[in-house]
């Protein structure tokens, strides 16, 4: 089938590729684009690995269509840091340990981003609730929500 | 997945050439959240999605305090939920709106893929039930209408026939002493397919002592959702009480018929009916009543341990 010509901005820049209907998201950025901070967990839409924000609102890319992204303004992982450094979220993972072995922290980053961007008082509650998500097998999810709860301070005190 | 093609239509009528000329090639792609898991996973072999949300009618959601609320087939869960003047006013789809999937679902998923998706455990479609709402039908022969109870026919199937689309799903203004409330079991706190799901309504008379009607439906226990009509015209007239609430979870239960596999057995699931039935009706009771709601999408509730 026909390969498809997509438009669209992805953290900040016009971005232009030719894909195939059939690849996601997710495959178009890694593979198409080599972003490879999106993960691919499951490929089904239940952990979360491969969450980025399309006209603000977070996604998984692996049930997004490439073709989908005409005309859409994308964030991914790799337009969280800024040039003076790390997000508040990214410094926060870092110093309250809310990794292992990492594969999960791009999505729950992008998916806490897509949170306290709107809601940065956000409670442990309301965390939990929102990060359901996203799936890690290896921090028991205790320091991710720790981290999560952190940045938030870090953000409203900005 | 294999090679598909891609089309975006502007229009209905468009959707619904692509539709007839394409048979079972060609299916609608609203969020995709179950439409790109099966084609991956190879439920069936696709030529052609089409992509709705370029069209308006399906991609836009109009509330008239007069005319009711009509809900596009593609607009996404969080743009419904989001909205504070329709929580207030549907609170069973709410329900079920916030608890589909995680927050990145909501963002993609609809009521429309919900229901044309036709799972028996789809948590949006005992919601619309309990809400009375209609599906708007357009296809080669133009459109019709038809009750949310008797679109779906069995797993995974409905009675839109061949070129036929969903447009829309209108629900009626709920009228004073309106209630409603979806809930499902399931072992985990989120993200998770129902074991059972329960959607009820009720209206109430003036002094809120009396049925004046009530709609139950449940998911998860049969081929597909199952709307209770014998439940709600028992209430119907009758006072409300626990005796009453009792007899009509009974006669739920009486109507489930649920096979035992992985998520749970029929005896559990028999059971779960009649408790889920109960507790729905309490709460769209006390929603009816305007006492303060308890739900996940007023983020003020305790989620551990709901069910
Ligand atoms: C991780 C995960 C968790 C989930 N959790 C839940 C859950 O808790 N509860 C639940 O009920 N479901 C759940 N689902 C299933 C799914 O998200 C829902 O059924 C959702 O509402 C489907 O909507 P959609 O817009 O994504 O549908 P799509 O995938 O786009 O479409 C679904 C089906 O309907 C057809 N269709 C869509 N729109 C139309 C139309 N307008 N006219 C005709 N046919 C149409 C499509 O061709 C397809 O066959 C989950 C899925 C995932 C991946
Ligand atoms: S890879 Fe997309 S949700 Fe797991
Ligand atoms: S750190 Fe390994 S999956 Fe989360």
């Amino acid at each position: 089938m026909a390969n498809v010509h997509v438009k669209t901005t992805i953290n900040g820049n016009p971005v232009e590729y030719l894909c195939e209907p059939r690849q996601s998201l997710l495959e178009v950025l890694r593979d198409v684009l080599n972003m490879t901070g999106s993960k691919e967990g499951c490929n089904d839409g239940n952990c979360g690995a491969c969450t980025v924000s399309v006209d603000g609102r977070i996604v998984n890319s692996c049930l997004v269509l490439g073709v989908e992204a005409e005309g859409k303004t994308i964030t991914t992982i790799e337009g969280v840091a800024t040039a003076e450094g790390l997000h508040p979220i990214q410094q926060a993972f870092l110093e309250n340990a809310a990794l292992q072995c990492g594969i999960c922290t791009p999505g729950f980053i992008m998916a806490a981003k897509g949170l306290l961007e709107q809601e940065p008082d956000a409670d442990e509650e309301r965390i939990r609730h929102w990060l359901a998500g996203n799936l890690c097998r290896c921090t028991g999810y205790d320091k991710i929500v720790r981290a999560v709860m952190d940045a938030g301070e870090r953000m409203r005190a900005k | 997945m294999e090679a598909i093609d891609y089309a975006v239509p502007n229009t209905v009528k468009e959707a619904i050439e692509i539709l007839s000329s394409k048979g079972d090639k060609a299916r609608i792609l609203a969020g995709g959240t179950d439409l790109l898991v099966q084609l991956r996973g190879g439920r069936f072999s696709l030529d052609t999605v089409i992509d709705v949300k370029n069209i308006d009618a399906l991609n836009t959601y109009t509330f008239d305090s007069s005319k009711g609320l009509e809900i596009g087939a593609a607009v996404e869960l969080y743009r419904i939920y989001q909205d504070p003047e329709l929580s207030e006013m549907f609170p069973g789809l709410m329900d079920a709106a916030t608890l589909i999937g995680g927050i990145q679902i909501q963002g993609r998923a609809t009521f429309g893929g919900n229901l044309c998706n036709s799972a028996p455990s789809g948590d949006g479609i005992p919601a619309l039930i309990a809400h009375n709402a209609v599906c708007n039908i357009s296809g080669p022969k133009g459109d019709r209408q038809m009750s949310v109870e008797e679109f779906c026919v069995a797993p995974g199937r409905n009675a839109m026939d061949n070129g036929e689309m969903l447009v829309s799903i209108s629900v009626p203004i709920p009228p004073k002493g309106f209630g409603s409330n979806y809930q499902r079991f399931i072992p985990r706190n989120e993200m998770d397919i129902a074991v059972v799901g329960v959607g009820t309504s009720v209206i109430l008379d003036d002094s809120g002592t009396k049925f004046e009607s009530a709609r139950i439906s449940l998911a998860s226990v049969g081929p597909t959702p199952i709307f209770v009509s014998d439940a709600g015209e028992f209430l119907a007239g009758k006072e409300v009480n626990d005796d009453n609430i009792a007899q009509a979870a009974q006669m739920a239960k009486n109507a489930a018929s649920p096979i035992s596999d992985m998520r749970g057995t029929i005896e559990q699931r028999k059971h779960l009916v009649e408790v889920f039935t109960r507790r729905t009706l309490v709460e769209s009771i006390s929603r009816a009543k305007g006492l303060e709601i308890q739900a996940l999408w007023k983020f003020t509730s305790n989620t551990e341990g709901e069910n």
